[in-house]
C-alpha cells in the first residue's frame, strides 16, 4: 500500500492533464479533420465561428448538448446506455501507458512524463483494444433494429479480423527492442526508429489500425449508403457524441501508439539536455500521422465488405506472420556473426516478401478493369 | 495485513456476484456480459497477486476474444431469451451432483488448503511483477516441448473446425 499522498496526487494530476487533452484533441481533431478534407477537396471549410473556424468545435458541443436524445422503444434500455459508456472508456485508459518524455524536475521532485511504465505496456494495448470491441456489438443489440444490428456484427467482424495482424505486427518491435514497456522500446530506438528496420511491420500496423478505428476505407460500420450509420443508427444527442468522442481519441491514441512504436516516440534532437521537448516531439508527430489518416479518408474509396475480410485474413495475417519470421531471423544472423550490419537484411527482406501481396493485387486488379471494359 | 484484504475481499464479492447473475440471468446476452465481468475481475485478481502477463492475457483471450464470439453466436441465432419457465425437477439430479462437489470443494478448502491470508503472499522468485523474462524462459527453455506439442494440437483443431464447417458446404 502506498502511504505517500503527493504521490497520489502526483497520479490524480497527471491523470486529469490526460484526459482533459484527450477531450480537448478530440474537439480540434473534428476541426483538424475537417479543414484539412476542405483544403484537399479545395473547399473552405468551416471558417465562421472564430478566427479559422477555432471556434466550431465548442458550437458543435453546443448543439449536441441540446439536441433531444430519444430511445427506440423496444430497446434494451441498460445496455442502450451502457453501450456508449463501454466505448469511450477504453479509449481513454489506453492513454496511461503512453509515454510522453522522459524524467522533469518541477518543485524540486522527479515527475516522469508518464503515467505508468508497465513491464506488460504492450500487452495492455491489445487487451484494452479488444474490449473495445464490446461497445459496438452492444450498442448495435440494444437498439433492437436491423441496421443497427448488422452494422454493429459487421464492424465487430471486422475489429476482430484485423486485430489479428495488428498484434502479429507487434511482435518485431518487442523483438527488436527485447520488452514490452513502453519506455524501453521508446529508449530502444535512440539512433535507428525502426520504421527503418521494420518498414512493412510499420505499414501492417497502421492498416490494421485504420480498420480497428473504423476509420476510411474501412469504415464499413458507418456506411451511410447501405446501413444508414450501422451501429449507432439510433443514437442521437450526447450519446451519438459519446460514440464519435471515442472515434476520435481513437484516432489519437494509435497515432500516438504508432509514433512509440515506430518512429522514436519522445525522442528527437535536444531531447537529451531538455526533456520537456519530449512532449512536444510526440505532439508533432501525432500530428503529422492524424494528417495521414485524414489523407487517406479524403483519397480512397471504401472497400467492399467481403474484399476487406479476405484482404485482412489472407494478406495481412500472412505477411505480417512472415515479418515476424524474417524479423528474428535478423536478429538471429546478428547474433550469430556478431555484425550490427546484418540488422539491414530485415528491411531488404522484409520489403521484398512485402511487394509481393502489392504487385499480386495490383495485377489481378488490373485483369478486372481489362475485364470489364 | 487487513488493508490487504479490502481489495481482495470487494473483488471476491464482485466475482461471486457476477457468476451468480450469469446463472440466473434471464437473457443470455446479460449471461455473457456477466461472464465478462467476471473474467476482468479475475484478471485483477491476478494483478494483486502479481502475474500481470497472466492478467492480460486472461483479458485479451477470454474477455475479448472468446466472449465476442460468444455474444456473435447468441446474438446471430437470436437466442437471446430463453422460452417457457424451466422445469425444477429437470435438474434435480444434475443439481444434487453439483451440492455434493461444491461441499467436498467447499471442504478440501477449508480444512485442507492454505489459509486465505497466505494467497496475497505469493512466492517472490517467480511472481514478481517483472515475470516477463521468467515466463518466457521457463516457457521457451525449460518446457519447450509440451509448449510446441500444444501449439500443434491447437493448429489442428483450428484446421479441423475450418474442414467440418467446408464439408456442410458443399452437402447443400
Amino acid at each position: 500500500m502506498i502511504s505517500d499522498w503527493t504521490l497520489w496526487l502526483e497520479w490524480l494530476i497527471k491523470s486529469l492533464i490526460l484526459i482533459f487533452a484527450l477531450l480537448g484533441g478530440f474537439a480540434y481533431l473534428t476541426w483538424y479533420e475537417r479543414r484539412a478534407l476542405a483544403r484537399i477537396q479545395t473547399r473552405v471549410g468551416p471558417n465562421r465561428a472564430g478566427p479559422f473556424g477555432l471556434l466550431q468545435p465548442i458550437a458543435d458541443a453546443v448543439k449536441l448538448i441540446f439536441k433531444e436524445e430519444l430511445t427506440p422503444a423496444k430497446a434494451y434500455k441498460a445496455v442502450f446506455f451502457l453501450a456508449p459508456i463501454l466505448t469511450v472508456v477504453p479509449s481513454i485508459i489506453i492513454a496511461a501507458v503512453i509515454p510522453w518524455g522522459r524524467t522533469i524536475n518541477l518543485f524540486g521532485r522527479e515527475i516522469t512524463l508518464y503515467l505508468a511504465d508497465i513491464n506488460v505496456g504492450v500487452l495492455y494495448f491489445m487487451a484494452i483494444a479488444s474490449i473495445s470491441v464490446y461497445g459496438i456489438v452492444l450498442a448495435g443489440w440494444s437498439s433492437n433494429s436491423k441496421y443497427a444490428m448488422l452494422g454493429g456484427l459487421r464492424s465487430t467482424a471486422q475489429m476482430i479480423s484485423y486485430e489479428l495482424s495488428l498484434g502479429i505486427s507487434l511482435v518485431p518491435v518487442i523483438l527488436l527492442a527485447n520488452s514490452m514497456s513502453m519506455i524501453e522500446i521508446v529508449e530502444a530506438q535512440n539512433p535507428i526508429w525502426y520504421i527503418l528496420i521494420q518498414p512493412v511491420g510499420a505499414l501492417i500496423f497502421w492498416i490494421a489500425t485504420l480498420a480497428e478505428v473504423n476509420r476510411a476505407p474501412f469504415d464499413m460500420p458507418e456506411a451511410e449508403q447501405e446501413l444508414t450509420a450501422g451501429y449507432h443508427s439510433e443514437y442521437s444527442g450526447m450519446k451519438f457524441a459519446l460514440f464519435f468522442m471515442a472515434e476520435y481519441q481513437k484516432m489519437i491514441i494509435v497515432s500516438a501508439i504508432l509514433a512509440v512504436f515506430f518512429f522514436g516516440g519522445y525522442l528527437g534532437p535536444g531531447v537529451d539536455q531538455f526533456p520537456l521537448l519530449g512532449p512536444v516531439y510526440m505532439f508533432i508527430k501525432i500530428v503529422l500521422l492524424l494528417f495521414g489518416m485524414i489523407w487517406v479518408r479524403a483519397t480512397w474509396p471504401r472497400i467492399r465488405y467481403d474484399r476487406l475480410m479476405s484482404f485482412g485474413w489472407k494478406v495481412l495475417v500472412p505477411l505480417s506472420l512472415a515479418v515476424v519470421f524474417i524479423t528474428a531471423t535478423g536478429i538471429l544472423l546478428v547474433d550469430e556473426f556478431n555484425n550490427p550490419m546484418l540488422i539491414w537484411t530485415i528491411p531488404v527482406a522484409s520489403v521484398i516478401i512485402g511487394l509481393i501481396p502489392v504487385v499480386t493485387i495490383y495485377r489481378a486488379l488490373r485483369r478486372l478493369s481489362y475485364g470489364r471494359a | 495485513m487487513t488493508l490487504d484484504l479490502i481489495p481482495f475481499l470487494i473483488l471476491s464479492l464482485i466475482a461471486i456476484a457476477s457468476a451468480l447473475g450469469m446463472l440466473l440471468s434471464r437473457n443470455a446476452v446479460y449471461s455473457a456480459l456477466f461472464l465478462v465481468l467476471n473474467f476482468v475481475t479475475v484478471a485483477v485478481f491476478y494483478l494483486l497477486l502479481g502475474a500481470p502477463f497472466i492478467a492480460m492475457a486472461q483479458v485479451t483471450v477470454y474477455a475479448g476474444a472468446i466472449m465476442v464470439l460468444f455474444l456473435f453466436v447468441i446474438m446471430l441465432l437470436g437466442a437471446e431469451s430463453l422460452a417457457g419457465i424451466s422445469d425444477w425437477r429437470k435438474i434435480l439430479f444434475p443439481g444434487t451432483l453439483a451440492l455434493i462437489l461444491f461441499i467436498e470443494a467447499a471442504y478440501l478448502l477449508i480444512v485442507k488448503a492454505r489459509p486465505v491470508g497466505d494467497v496475497l503472499q505469493p512466492d517472490v522468485s517467480v511472481n514478481t511483477m517483472d515475470n516477463l523474462r521468467q515466463l518466457s524462459t521457463s516457457l521457451f527453455r525449460d518446457y519447450l516441448l509440451p509448449f510446441e506439442v500444444v501449439s500443434i494440437l491447437l493448429l489442428v483443431a483450428m484446421v479441423g473446425a475450418i474442414i467440418l464447417t467446408k464439408k456442410e458446404k458443399e452437402a447443400r
